[in-house]
């Protein structure tokens, strides 16, 4: 399966499971999503579990949390999550504080789908990683897949989690794995063991990071489309690094980060959001507040750059090869 | 700004904005007559599964019950039984005499806010009467006697109001912004017009599952400003949801006229037409009007016709809250002129006119309202008051951000702990 298929499947299953699993959000229900993502749900399980919203994001996520104080488990799609200001402050106002302010007697078990990131030609309002936004927001688990494996597992944990999940697909690796180079054609992900995703239910857990690549000289902290290009510089670099695909944000697998830290003694940290006050400024303080006596060189980080997305230059604008390989050798230098 | 100078253009008039302002300010003797009263009775009453576009002649005047004499009169009189009546007026005096405790109780240091719904009473305590009692309320502030109404425990309202040790949501909530599931009063929002789409999205369950509760969302004339109210109208036309969707036009948003929110235009209950969902304009100071169109509107969604907008034409007799001097942008004294009364003193007025109240019964309903109001006071400062709260409860502070506390938020509360020497 590639990743949306995988994402489709976790929907399948899940609505198959558990009869107050809803799936609505603008064009999931006759025609199954821009991306597919919930193609034939519609069909399946018929217009009261799977339907259409209007054009309106607060509205999406401002029903979804009713639908959640009656006992329903929305599973909404943000078409774009360049879209999803227009829903942020039910997001944050709302599904984040609802467990706090009630003292738990009302909770949000909903999970927040949108597909993120560029790469795509999407320009300036269909490329944006606004993660950090959330991540900064007490109440909210993020969580942003980098396989169909992981991405079914991760998406049915997050609909059976008890708390609200802002769930980020990166959409430049939906059909396949992207190392950067964009002047070369894509791998399907037919041909990875990541894409052997079974049909069935399976969970992978929250909040537990994996090693995407293991080494000892450089421990890469990164999550999303960045894991894969961050994976292929340390390889046409000669880089021994060690990638941690994070998986989840919050909350964060902090004994993965430090473990790996230590080892290695060297750190870079990749985004492909904007970088100031980006997730990566998270993981540089973390790693120099609890890994600092082992560090051998300052805590590196790759983003992109302080400016919107960019339609034109969107290969200048993306992090990719080139600076990813800057950064490794400025960390391996010191 | 242009370039150019603004007086050198083409030879049009200069253009220039309106800015709505109230008819009358401080130091104006305030003066209604411009407001436009219905006789009582004059109101047609559609069926309850009426095509929406017959309810829109009615979104344009007041559905009026009691005239000035408290006398009920036409389509709309729902006819209710003494005990009812009764039953809602103790609640609006118990309401009144909450809120002036209350409201004293924060002057005496005992909180930090309140705010009253003085003059609104009928709204809250005469829609609850109408809903059933497993319909869901998404409220704003000054619905407290959706609660009382439904027998919430005075006691536990002011233990909230108090962040004492009594308060089932731990210190985390302004006073006044209250939650309870069982009563059906869902979790207020300090970020207006929030819970419109939620309450929505709750019928839109019910509807979903094929239960037969429907949702009543709230909101203040002011509020219809936000994205949420239009969201929140579409959804319910778009899906025909079981819902009521109440706007309580109480003239002021703190300081704003309600023109400052469209209504110089179009009344709120207007707004329904362009959604294509039913629409009912109503005197909210009439408490046989206000239980009427909630009974119509809550008849209407039960039977799949759809939801219903309901605007309550009322007045805030107070303040915004404790935090606001109105003197300082209406008249004194306004209250008192406005044309639709107190709502207390109507329904009484008909009670007694009906032979089924006297002024005697009254005052002993008001003693006995302010003794149990007194005593429920005592009993909640008991468990404590918002300036003696102790410092054994720091830890619950960082409880129920999630369901289970991550290590971040753990590491924060024993640092946290450390700083207060526990």
């Amino acid at each position: 399966m590639n990743m949306i298929e995988a994402i489709n499947s976790a929907h399948r299953v899940m609505m198959a499971r558990d009869p107050d699993v809803v799936v609505f959000g603008e064009d999931v229900g006759y025609f199954g999503g821009v991306f597919r993502a919930t193609a034939g749900l519609q069909k399946e399980f018929g217009k009261q579990r799977c339907f259409d919203a209007p054009i309106s994001e607060g509205g999406i996520v401002g029903t979804a949390v009713g639908m959640a104080a009656y006992g329903l488990k929305p599973l909404i799609e943000i078409q774009f999550a360049d879209y999803i200001y227009p829903g942020y402050d039910q997001i944050v106002s709302e599904v984040a504080r609802m467990r706090y302010r009630t003292a738990g007697e009302w909770t949000m078990p909903m999970v927040i789908r949108s597909p993120y990131g560029g790469g795509i030609f999407g320009g300036q309002t269909h490329s944006q990683s606004p993660e950090a936004l959330f991540t900064h927001v007490a109440g909210l688990k993020v969580v942003i897949p980098s396989t169909p494996y992981d991405a079914k597992g991760l998406l049915i944990a997050a609909i059976e989690d008890p708390d609200p999940v802002l769930f980020f697909e990166p959409k430049r690796i939906y059909n396949g794995p992207f190392d950067g180079h964009h002047d070369r054609p894509v791998t399907p992900w037919a041909k990875r063991p990541e894409a052997q995703v079974p049909d069935d239910y399976y969970t992978v857990p929250l909040a537990k990071a994996r090693v995407a690549r293991e080494g000892a000289e450089l421990t890469v902290l990164t999550y999303g489309t960045m894991v894969h290009v961050a994976v292929a510089a340390a390889e046409e670099n000669g880089v021994d690094a060690e990638v941690i695909d994070l998986r989840t944000l919050v909350p964060l697998d902090i004994a993965a980060i430090e473990a790996s830290v230590k080892k290695t003694g060297r750190c870079l940290v990749v985004q492909e959001a904007t970088r100031t006050s980006g997730f990566g400024a998270e993981l540089a303080a973390l790693v120099q507040e609890r890994c600092f006596y082992h560090l051998e060189a300052p805590v590196e980080r790759v983003a992109g750059w302080d400016t919107p997305y960019p339609h034109a230059y969107e290969w200048a604008y993306f992090p990719g090869p080139k600076r990813m390989k800057l950064a490794l050798e400025k960390v391996m230098a010191d | 700004m242009s370039e150019v100078d603004p007086t050198d253009r083409r030879n049009a008039p200069a253009l220039s904005l309106h800015v709505p302002e109230p008819d009358y300010r401080p130091g104006d003797t305030p003066d209604f007559s411009k407001v436009v009263v219905p006789p009582a009775g004059a109101a047609p009453r559609p069926d309850t599964g009426a095509p929406a576009r017959e309810t829109f002649p009615l979104t344009d005047t007041l559905v009026r019950v009691l005239d000035d004499e408290g006398r009920p009169t036409g389509p709309w009189d729902p006819r209710l039984d003494p005990e009812t009546m009764r039953k809602m007026l103790r609640d609006m005096v118990t309401v009144r005499v909450f809120d002036d405790r209350m409201y004293r109780a924060q002057r005496q240091g005992k909180t930090s806010f309140y705010m009253k719904c003085t003059g609104e009473e009928a709204i809250a305590v005469a829609a609850a009467a109408a809903l059933d009692r497993d319909d869901m309320n998404f409220p704003t502030y000054r619905q407290q006697g959706l609660l009382v109404a439904r027998g919430y425990p005075l006691v536990d309202m002011m233990c909230q109001i108090y962040s004492n040790r009594g308060d089932k949501l731990h210190g985390r909530q302004l006073p006044i912004m209250y939650s309870d599931k069982p009563h059906g009063f869902f979790s207020i929002s300090g970020n207006l017009g929030t819970q419109y789409p939620q309450a929505v999205g709750w019928a839109m369950a019910s509807a979903i599952k094929g239960d037969s509760r429907i949702a009543m969302g709230w909101i203040g004339d002011g509020a219809t400003a936000e994205g949420d109210f239009h969201s929140a109208l579409t959804f319910a036309a778009v899906y025909t949801a079981p819902v009521i969707l109440a706007v309580v036009n109480n003239q002021w948003a703190i300081s704003s006229f309600s023109g400052i929110a469209g209504a110089e235009k179009a009344t709120f209950a207007n707004r329904a037409v362009g959604y294509g969902i039913a629409g009912l304009r109503v005197d909210g100071n009439d408490a046989l009007a206000v239980y009427a169109a909630t009974r119509w509107a809550a008849e209407r969604a039960r039977g799949n016709h759809g939801p219903t907008l309901i605007e309550y034409f009322t007045y805030r007799a107070e303040g915004h809250s404790t935090s606001d001097d109105p003197t300082g942008y209406r008249p004194a004294g306004e209250a008192q002129q406005w044309p639709l009364g107190d709502p207390i003193e109507r329904l009484k007025q008909h009670l007694i006119g009906a032979g089924e109240w006297d002024e005697h019964r009254h005052s002993e309903l008001v003693k006995a309202a302010d003794a149990e109001v007194r005593a429920a006071q005592k009993e909640a400062e008991k468990l404590g008051i918002l300036p003696e709260q102790g410092r054994e409860n720091i830890a619950s502070m960082f409880d129920d951000v999630f369901a289970e506390v991550p290590w971040h938020v753990a590491e924060q509360r024993d640092q946290c702990l450390k700083e207060a020497g526990l």
